[in-house]
């Protein structure tokens, strides 16, 4: 038994409950419990239990970032809401670069996908040392060029 | 207690599909492809988030909120994803981003 089987068995556990509904039926709940424990067995069995496919160690650093990127997201979501409602042709699109400072592939993908989830902004291109983005202005490409993003997704990368 | 409850979750509701309403005149309103993505992007993000954590405040039992949030956090992981892949799509081909003075079209290989 390692950790990740007991992680991978509760996180199974509390899955099943929530989407099932059923705590208490004297009927269901053993079958439920006989399911997860076929999955982890079928899952030792194809020897995928481990730290990629089980990223409980995500669970913290992540909850300590979302906060943060949500507040990112309702300030971007505003901005593009102004310049639907304004003038539209008032925009000053361009594809822009932005250095980024993550080690690893788990990290760099998390960058990008937080450039695209803030409105306004669209990764393009993912490299070794810096991302291709769209922006859909001026003032977005220096608020990513300032690089408060980067720092914020590098030291929760140091967390994993 | 309740009557709060209802109060926000009416709020988020509202809030929400007005931002529909906004992504969607973007998507008119906006000169080209790249830009169009953008106000997608509306719907896509806080739209979606709005309008899912008023159900969830609607839910009278703890699995169907589960349910709407799992719903709500598929969305959040796919949601650039799609973006993404068609930004990228447009941008090997060759597709480039309005600028002013192009005179209004939206595509100029």
């Amino acid at each position: 038994m390692t950790r990740y089987t007991v992680t991978l068995t509760l996180v199974l556990a509390v899955l099943w409950l929530l989407l099932s509904g059923m705590w208490t039926h004297p009927i269901i709940l053993p079958l439920g419990a006989a399911s997860v424990a076929l999955t982890v067995w079928l899952s030792h069995r194809l020897d995928i239990v481990d730290r990629e496919s089980d990223p409980v160690h995500l669970v913290v650093p992540s909850i300590k970032y979302w906060p943060w990127l949500l507040g990112q997201i309702l300030r971007a979501n505003l901005q593009v809401a102004r310049r639907i409602l304004g003038n539209p042709r008032d925009l000053s699109p361009r594809m822009a670069r932005v250095r980024l400072t993550q080690q690893s592939d788990l990290g760099r993908s998390i960058f990008a996908n937080s450039i695209t989830l803030t409105p306004g902004t669209v990764t393009i291109r993912v490299a070794e040392r810096e991302i291709l983005y769209y922006a859909i202005s001026e003032d977005l490409v220096a608020e990513l060029d300032e690089g408060e993003m980067d720092r914020r997704v590098t030291r929760l990368e140091k967390e994993l | 207690m309740a009557l709060a409850i209802e109060i926000a979750s009416w709020v988020l509701l509202m809030s929400g599909s007005a931002l529909l309403l906004i992504g969607g005149i973007g998507l008119i309103r906006f000169p080209d492809f790249y830009s169009r993505v953008q106000a997608a992007g509306l719907t896509d993000t806080l739209c979606s988030i709005f309008i899912l954590t008023g159900l969830m405040l609607q839910a009278d039992s703890v699995p169907l909120a589960a349910k709407i949030l799992f719903t709500l956090l598929f969305l959040l992981f796919t949601g650039p994803t799609a973006s993404h892949a068609l930004a990228k799509t447009a941008h090997h081909d060759g597709l480039r981003p309005w600028k002013r003075n192009d005179g209004g079209a939206s595509s100029n290989r």
